[in-house]
């Protein structure tokens, strides 16, 4: 069985420091790794909605020379069907040489992983895990801040339901001096067994308030989320938190210089349009990050397995 | 009450009492052509009050769900009347088809022939995570 990536966690530290220097390196020499992945064939499997991880994928696949297979949609595939996970793995294995696969249902991309005999790249399953997202994160922190450690890192708007907010915590917590600043509406704070589980548990210190411009001064890193309106029991709640999270300019007056903001994507209206030419939004270097990350992965994965 | 001494089986001792029923029923042994007996609230110098299972065959007992239920119960072999073997329990490290994801976005519940797997995440707090989804277990 090949190795795959499901969980963030499955890569050691040492293991993230590779990818993002091997990403560092392709943003620096394109040229370089532009044959890497020669005659070798990524299937894109998303059987849910996407724009940039799957573009991002299929971008980093064609940057390292290599070609993509894609399903765009399950209503396309022989899931529509009934076709197991199982047996889509076990088919894909016959074209492919890596697969990236986002599904609605957390866990599919660990049944695949189970069953294929190429790597395969948990693409986000469900609210469960978003590994590249982290990976993406991750190395955008690095170029931004030039380290992890000792960062006052700030996470604002829905933390009780956001899975990349889940993951970055989980995988920054394994620095040292980090400090977690948690900003959310009580309705939408980050769930108990994850500040037992993960902050508690690996001694990193925390503090939670409702109230971003408070805490704004001591950020290093702003990560923003979108208040889904969904999520409120009552719209009256929904009308009088929400623009508590929104980001704009007159928020950011007692920033530091140089805070970096960043957001996973898509966002509606959680930051102003007004703030993406200041020198501190980070969130479309985040997406362009994010192709180089994976291009790393991709080459990390099919290395191990012996294709390339 | 008298239960008669079982001469060749399985006596499944020192269930935390109320947690009889549960070994019962997962170990399926309503399906068993043997005699049975299940002993609930028999009083008990250590435990107070214990539930017992008395197995009338020797049947091989699948440990890991006993061990997952009440890891403090203890199983007794008997042969021809005599104590052969007493095995200590402990949490075991996976539990293989034993429970079932109770997370309605987990993948087992769409493809229901999935193994069911739960892995044992916090031996301290007893705490099962579904190997798919990492969803809590809930007895």
């Amino acid at each position: 069985m090949a190795r795959s990536l499901i969980d963030v966690l499955d890569l050691s530290l040492d293991e993230i420091d590779e990818l993002i220097a091997v990403a560092n390196d392709i943003i620096a020499n394109p040229r370089k790794y532009s044959e890497v992945c020669h005659g070798k064939k990524l299937a894109t499997l998303f059987f849910e909605p996407s724009t940039r991880t799957r573009l991002s994928f299929e971008a980093a696949m064609y940057e390292l020379g290599g070609h993509v297979l894609s399903v765009s949609s399950g209503a396309s595939s022989s899931a529509a069907k009934g076709e197991s996970v199982a047996d889509t793995a076990k088919t894909v294995s016959c074209y492919a040489d890596i697969i990236a696969m986002r599904h609605p249902k957390e866990g599919a991309p660990y049944v695949a992983s189970l069953n294929a005999s190429i790597p395969v790249i948990n693409a986000g399953d469900g609210g469960h895990n978003h590994p590249t997202q982290t990976l993406t994160d991750l190395l955008t922190i690095k170029r931004e801040k030039g380290h992890f450690e000792n960062l006052t890192v700030g996470f604002c708007g829905d933390l009780k339901f956001g899975r990349t907010v889940h993951s970055l915590i989980s995988a920054l917590s394994r620095y040292s001096g980090v400090r977690i600043v948690l900003i959310s509406p009580d309705e939408l704070k980050l769930p108990s067994y994850i500040k037992n589980d993960v902050l508690k548990k690996n001694g990193i210190p925390y503090k939670q308030t409702t109230d971003l411009l408070s805490v704004i001064p001591e950020l290093d890193i702003l990560y923003m989320t979108r208040v889904q309106k969904e999520r409120f029991f009552n719209e009256e709640d929904y009308l009088r938190l929400k623009d508590s999270y929104i980001l704009e300019p007159r928020k950011l007056e007692t920033a530091k210089a140089d805070l970096c903001i960043m957001h996973p994507l898509p966002r509606v209206n959680e930051i102003s349009v007004a703030i993406d030419d200041d020198p501190r939004a980070c969130y479309f270097k985040q997406v362009l990050n994010g192709k180089y990350i994976r291009m790393a992965l991709i080459m990390k994965l099919l290395k191990e397995a012996g294709t390339i | 009450m008298n239960i008669d001494s079982i001469q060749s089986g399985v006596v499944i001792d020192h269930i935390t009492a109320g947690k009889g029923r549960v070994i019962y029923e997962l170990l399926h042994l309503d399906d068993l052509d043997c005699s049975v007996a299940m002993i609930m609230n028999a009083s008990s110098h250590k435990m107070g009050k214990k539930d017992i299972i008395k197995i009338d065959s020797n049947i091989p007992v699948d440990v890991d769900v006993i061990g997952y239920v009440d890891p403090e119960a203890t199983i007794n072999i008997i042969q021809n009347g005599t104590l052969v073997e007493k095995r200590a329990l402990q949490l075991p490290e996976l539990l293989t088809n034993v429970i079932r994801c109770k997370n309605p976005r987990c993948i087992t519940s769409v493809e229901q022939e999935l193994t069911q797997v739960f892995k044992l995440t916090d031996r301290n707090k007893k705490i099962y995570r579904c190997i798919y989804c990492e969803a809590k277990a809930g007895k």
